[in-house]
């Protein structure tokens, strides 16, 4: 029983505090509400740090770390709201590793940057693969892999997706099997139209593909599942970063605010509000160290060790950073105040990769399945 | 990261295995009623089959009849016994608590008297801590402990919610000595006698209709100067030892109030039930909560491995674990009807049974005011009795509502 972060896991950690710090992520993010374009672009310092292979095999050119590794830099990020684009690359590369894909040493060395264009595994309901619509509750039909590699359809909100030199397609093939292709995003027939919604640190793209040439990546619909659930857990660790900063500074102000004589910390009001915050960080954790291990140890688990961290975490980030901006009063709910850039961080990202309702009923899904109906 | 165990630990979980596939046919029932004495004497023996085991006391100092081992072979006992089926030791209580709390407090008569009788449950003990005044403010105990002459100690005073007084030879009990100090200071432990003249026991029915704890009544029990545990004036440090230890009991004891599975299995047995999106919802939820709390316990047993003593924060496991239970009940109720409110139903007894736990341990408000405190740093609360002589107490609360 050892459920702990290495000596290692906790360097690594450290060393990405300390590289993020050396950015003014928090200032940018604010910025980039009146200006988008502005956004620092925080990849070359991704490929500094090694990110962008730490998925990858050894022997391909990447540091053949772990998901747990990938989750504690995604929860670094978070922390500061920097928009490294991780969650579009890591699930990317997790799926080029598996295929043995000619782009790896580019990938891994962060001179190519690879989007994942996600689509859902099947649930017990009847779905199929789907894909993000534009608009509604409903899910979209995944795109259409031709043997050829040649693909057509169109999947929204893809996270990190302009800019990126490479999309990883899932969709399906002509006998409708899942499948998957790398199709370079400067060919002909793909268009992305970059998107800026409530959390303007946060790359977003429609793309549609109409007869894009790319080729076919040889991997099973496991590898399929357990990108779709990386990428779950991935935005859940990210979430739980920005849930952590949200209690710093709800507990600081709450410390140093008097009201009636008093710090309002010591209401019961306020710290019963702020324990509930630590109370759904700490779950959060638990299931990120849950999710983190399963993908390793336990891969039959991974589906449901990662759609309970997205839950959980993405349900913490809404109610932490709703509790910021109580604790803070009026101030909290002014454009000056960094609250907001939180508050808008927790609204889109429990919304994207299929949002948090989707998380709660895959992990159903999942108990429904084990139990002896 | 690894759940596994060292080999060292694989080996130990294979021999208490082992002993347990060999001997569970000795095991009575898992489930009965304490207010049967037949199973209760029946737990009794069994429990003195695993304290010859080495399976009672595992954390025990071995010259205490323990086996000197740590928190991880702890819960290794504890999850192959629930994985054989049979019941573990009867006397939870003292073993987990009171024992411990002896071990570090008690007199060396107080220790080679009791920790034996205590271990191979020849004598259950009781907690005797809470009163109907005193509750989440447990410093704020009235039992009153007056020393006379001859050295002797004379009780009076009432105590609530206390498991097995029933059935029990012994019970650790903090009184107050000096009501002329403030209330943290003017406190004692004490051992005393269940069946010593003076002690009433009165079985506490709750919402269930069954009496799974007591009030326990003391008219003028006379009590020897070896009664004291710890000190006369230091019950107060002597309590927390227990409390402490309880925290570490109620925390590996039981990882769920309703069964996920059972849940599970509910809702999939009903077609419309397993395709609801509300029930999935639901259940989604719920599961992730209890998740959490499972591999949190994971992330606190690693640290007592390590020697850390889990802070206060190990208490949100509780809040986490006791209203993920209620909503279980809940959900579970409402996919069955309202035949799951039987009397027998496994949902009837959550449902009847969860809302009192809220309290149990340290009510939920209690637990969140100390972790806000301890844990996050927040200030606390401002309060009329530092510095207070608990006889005055009263006065000056009665002056702060205006009457």
């Amino acid at each position: 029983m050892n459920f702990a972060l290495s000596d290692e896991q906790e360097f690594l950690r450290e060393a990405a505090r300390g590289a993020l710090a050396r950015h003014k992520t928090i200032e940018a993010a604010r910025e980039a509400l009146e200006n988008p374009e502005g956004l620092p672009d925080l990849w070359p310092m991704a490929v500094e740090a090694g990110w962008p292979g730490m998925l990858v095999a050894e022997d391909r050119g990447g540091a053949g770390l772990g998901a747990f590794d990938a989750l504690l830099v995604a929860e670094e990020c978070g922390r500061v709201l920097a928009s490294v684009p991780l969650l579009g690359a890591l699930p990317a590369s997790a799926i080029l590793d598996a295929a043995g894909d000619e782009s790896l040493e580019e990938v891994a060395a962060g001179s190519l940057r690879p989007a994942y264009l996600p689509a859902r595994p099947p649930d017990d309901l009847g779905s199929g693969w789907t894909v993000q619509a534009r608009a509604g509750v409903g899910r979209a039909a995944a795109p259409r892999i031709a043997a050829d590699g040649t693909v057509d359809g169109e999947v929204a909100f893809v996270l990190d997706a302009p800019g990126a030199g490479l999309l990883v397609v899932v969709g399906l093939d002509d006998d409708g099997s899942p499948a998957a292709a790398a199709v370079p995003a400067d060919g002909a027939g793909v268009a992305i139209e970059a998107l800026t919604r409530y959390d303007a640190t946060r790359s977003l793209g429609h793309v549609a593909l109409a007869g894009a040439r790319g080729r076919r990546l040889d991997v099973g619909a496991d590898v399929l599942a357990d990108a779709w659930y990386l990428a779950q857990a991935l935005i859940a660790a990210e979430s739980l970063g920005a849930v952590a900063s949200c209690l710093e500074m709800s507990v600081a102000y709450a410390k140093e605010r008097f009201t009636f004589g008093r710090p309002i910390g010591s209401y019961q009001a306020i710290k019963h509000e702020l324990t509930e915050v630590l109370r759904r960080l700490e779950n959060a954790r638990g299931l990120q160290y849950y999710a983190g291990w399963a993908r390793e140890s336990k891969p039959e688990e991974f589906a449901l060790a990662a759609s309970a961290a997205r839950l959980a975490a993405g349900g913490a980030l809404d109610f932490a950073a709703r509790a910021n901006i109580n604790v803070h009063g009026g101030i909290g709910a002014t454009w000056e105040h960094d609250a907001p850039l939180f508050f808008r961080r927790a609204q889109l990202s429990r919304r994207l990769l299929g949002g948090t309702h989707d998380a709660a009923d895959r992990v159903a899904e999942r108990m429904l399945a084990g139990a002896a109906a | 990261m690894d759940l596994n165990d060292s080999p060292e630990q694989a080996e130990y979980r294979a021999r208490v295995r082992s002993w347990l596939s060999e001997h569970k046919r000795e095991a009575p029932a898992r489930n009965g009623s304490y207010e049967d004495m037949a199973y209760v004497d029946s737990r009794r023996t069994w429990q003195r089959r695993l304290a010859e085991a080495g399976l009672a006391g595992v954390t025990w100092p071995k010259e205490y009849g323990g086996q000197g081992l740590g928190p991880i072979e702890q819960v290794t006992v504890n999850q192959e016994i629930s994985n054989a089926g049979v019941p573990g030791i009867l006397d939870v209580i003292g073993i987990g608590m009171l024992g411990p709390c002896l071990i570090a407090h008690g007199s060396e008569e107080q220790k080679s008297r009791h920790l034996g009788p205590m271990l191979h449950g020849d004598e259950v003990w009781c907690q005797l801590f809470s009163e109907p005044g005193a509750g989440s403010d447990l410093a704020a105990v009235q039992t009153r402990a007056r020393q006379g002459d001859d050295g002797s100690w004379t009780l009076n005073g009432q105590k609530v919610w206390t498991t097995n007084a029933q059935f029990a030879s012994y019970g650790l009990l903090l009184a107050r000595t000096d009501a002329d100090v403030p209330k943290h200071k003017g406190l004692t432990m004490f051992v005393v006698p269940m069946d010593a003249t003076g002690v009433t026991v009165r079985g506490l029915r709750q919402i269930s209709g069954e009496a799974e704890f007591n009030e326990v009544f003391f008219d003028d029990v006379v009590l020897g100067e070896e009664a004291v545990v710890g000190g006369v004036g230091n019950g107060w440090g002597t309590a927390l030892t227990v409390l402490m230890f309880e925290r570490l009991t109620i925390g590996f004891g039981s990882e769920h109030f309703g069964s996920p599975t059972r849940l599970a299995e509910t809702i999939a047995a009903d077609p419309d039930a397993r395709r609801d999106p509300l029930i999935r919802e639901a259940l989604g939820e719920i599961i992730t909560e209890l998740l959490a709390v499972r591999f949190n316990g994971y992330r606190a047993l690693t640290m007592l491995a390590r020697g850390q003593i889990p802070g206060p924060e190990a208490g949100l496991a509780k809040v986490t674990m006791v209203n993920a239970g209620i909503r279980a009940a809940d959900l579970g109720t409402d996919v069955v009807g309202p035949d799951a409110l039987i009397e027998d139903s496994e949902w009837s007894y959550l449902t009847s049974f969860l809302p009192g736990l809220k309290s149990a341990g340290g009510t939920e408000q209690i637990l969140r005011n100390t972790i806000g405190e301890r844990v996050l740093g927040l200030p606390p609360e401002p309060r009329l009795d530092k510095g207070i002589p608990f006889s005055e107490l009263r006065a000056k609360e009665k002056e702060a509502v205006g009457r």
